[in-house]
């Protein structure tokens, strides 16, 4: 692989107080590459992704997005989170923004975009997931599915060098997972760099070029997406795995 | 004693409605100086610096501790001497109700900025916006639908505390009305009078609290 290394992270441990949360995670993602992240709850995937662009702080470790060293606090750890973008269980988008200012407020605030500029560019992402029409409504008139593809969109919008997504399907009803997923899955195939968190093993043998198994909150494998579902190499994958395709 | 006399009233009015005035400018003033105050005491309040968190709570603590009478007498006292210069009884009165509303304006913000689920929060930090940016662009707005109502009963208490100003010999509406019921030997039409006029600024107050309930729930 002559790919360049866009994210990673190096021994990373964090804990809350006594409560290890973390232990020793590392992980390297190449530009283009899409990683899911799988496990039994509480093993600590949202808490890692969210390390990743240190919305979380952590202890002990390093993370390095496209070479730079990412810090907690100040502008410039402002500018590179700013790098990553971030699609989060329950959407979160902001309820007294419509969504086009839902979209437009961290380009014209953070990148410090025109308003022109950054609502041109809120459009053709809108019209691209097939929800231009709704440009001017507030985010509790939408359907869920509706609501993260907004979220997508509004992470999109910064031009990121990578996406994390935190368990996106989790909050939705079923019939609208596959909308969100269909979004991802063309993101994957434009070659945009993604480390998912989410239980769809369907869209993982899809999309992921390799899988991460948690537990505990330490990395207990990480391989190529064939291979890991075919046979994994740790005993507690294969139980996760067994349990979770069961159904 | 004859019978309820309204002559009492419409022969002074003037009288009354300059009380009104003052009043009313006391608490818009004091609404809006508290607001500006209460929001900056509340962001202090959260820093994540103990120093600056424990001096933003030992203000608001003190100044909740003690009844508003005895804030206005302080700082009718403390002003002149801190400015070595007499100020006056409205202007030092302005200062102690702004500081006094600026405690409680800043706890209904705490506890607006608060209530701004942390996903909302965590939301606005990853995609680069910074601390003061998050409250400004999206968690105080979010708050401030969530308390106005409460922001305004605040200001229809505020506005019924206006009437200690009689300490500093200030001639607020409550003064005004016993200065007249006094004079006139008309307590009773007084008195209803004023009751009458506090029964319509709440009643004011509490129309455009639910209406501004009803603006948070459609946004």
């Amino acid at each position: 692989m002559t790919k360049t290394e866009m994210i990673k992270v190096d021994k990373l441990s964090k804990s809350f107080g006594q409560l290890q949360v973390l232990k020793d995670c590392s992980l390297t993602v190449r530009q283009g590459e899409v990683v899911v992240i799988c496990g039994p709850s509480g093993s600590g995937k949202s808490t890692f992704v969210k390390c990743i662009n240190g919305i979380e702080e952590f202890q002990d470790g390093q993370v390095t997005i496209d070479g730079v060293s990412l810090g907690f606090r100040g502008r410039e750890a402002a500018k590179m989170r700013a790098r990553i973008g971030m699609v989060f269980q329950h959407f979160e988008l902001y309820p007294h923004l419509t969504v086009l200012e839902n979209i437009c407020l961290a380009p014209i605030h953070v990148l410090k975009r025109t308003r022109d500029e950054a609502e041109a560019r809120a459009r053709k992402l809108l019209n691209r997931v097939g929800l231009a029409d709704k440009e001017s409504v507030y985010p509790a008139q939408l359907s869920g599915g509706q609501q993260q593809r907004i979220a997508i969109v509004r992470a999109l919008a910064m031009d990121p060098v990578a996406m994390l997504f935190d368990e996106p399907t989790s909050a939705l009803d079923p019939e609208m997972i596959g909308e969100v997923l269909a979004v991802m899955l063309e993101l994957a195939r434009e070659g945009m760099t993604m480390i998912v968190v989410t239980h769809e093993m369907g869209f993982a043998k899809a999309a992921a070029d390799r899988m991460v198994f948690m537990d505990k909150g330490s990395i207990i494998e990480i391989g190529e997406t064939k291979r890991f579902f075919e046979a994994p190499n740790s005993e507690r994958a294969r139980l996760f795995l067994s349990r979770i395709l069961a159904h | 004693m004859s019978s309820f006399d309204l002559s009492a009233i419409s022969n002074s009015l003037p009288f009354l409605l300059e009380g009104l005035a003052l009043s009313l400018m006391l608490t818009a003033v004091a609404m809006a100086g508290g607001l500006i105050l209460g929001l900056l005491i509340a962001i202090l309040r959260l820093s994540r610096l103990r120093l600056i968190a424990g001096l933003a709570a030992l203000y608001v603590n003190g100044f909740r501790a003690v009844p508003l009478i005895l804030v206005i007498f302080w700082f009718y006292f403390l002003v002149p001497l801190a400015l070595g210069r007499p100020v006056g009884a409205l202007y030092s009165v302005l200062v102690a109700f702004v500081m006094f509303e600026g405690a409680y304006y800043s706890e209904i913000m705490r506890a607006g900025l608060q209530s701004v689920r942390s996903g909302q929060w965590q939301a606005a930090k990853a995609s680069g916006l910074s601390y003061l940016q998050t409250v400004r662009l999206v968690a105080l707005p979010q708050a401030l639908r969530k308390m106005a109502p409460l922001m305004v009963t605040q200001g229809v208490i505020l506005f019924q505390d206006t009437a200690l100003v009689y300490v500093v010999s200030l001639n607020d509406f409550m003064t005004s009305v016993t200065i007249v019921a006094n004079n006139t030997n008309r307590p009773v039409e007084m008195y209803v009078f004023a009751a009458l006029v506090y029964l319509l600024i709440c009643l004011t107050g509490n129309a455009v609290a639910s209406s501004l309930k009803h603006v948070r729930a459609i946004a």
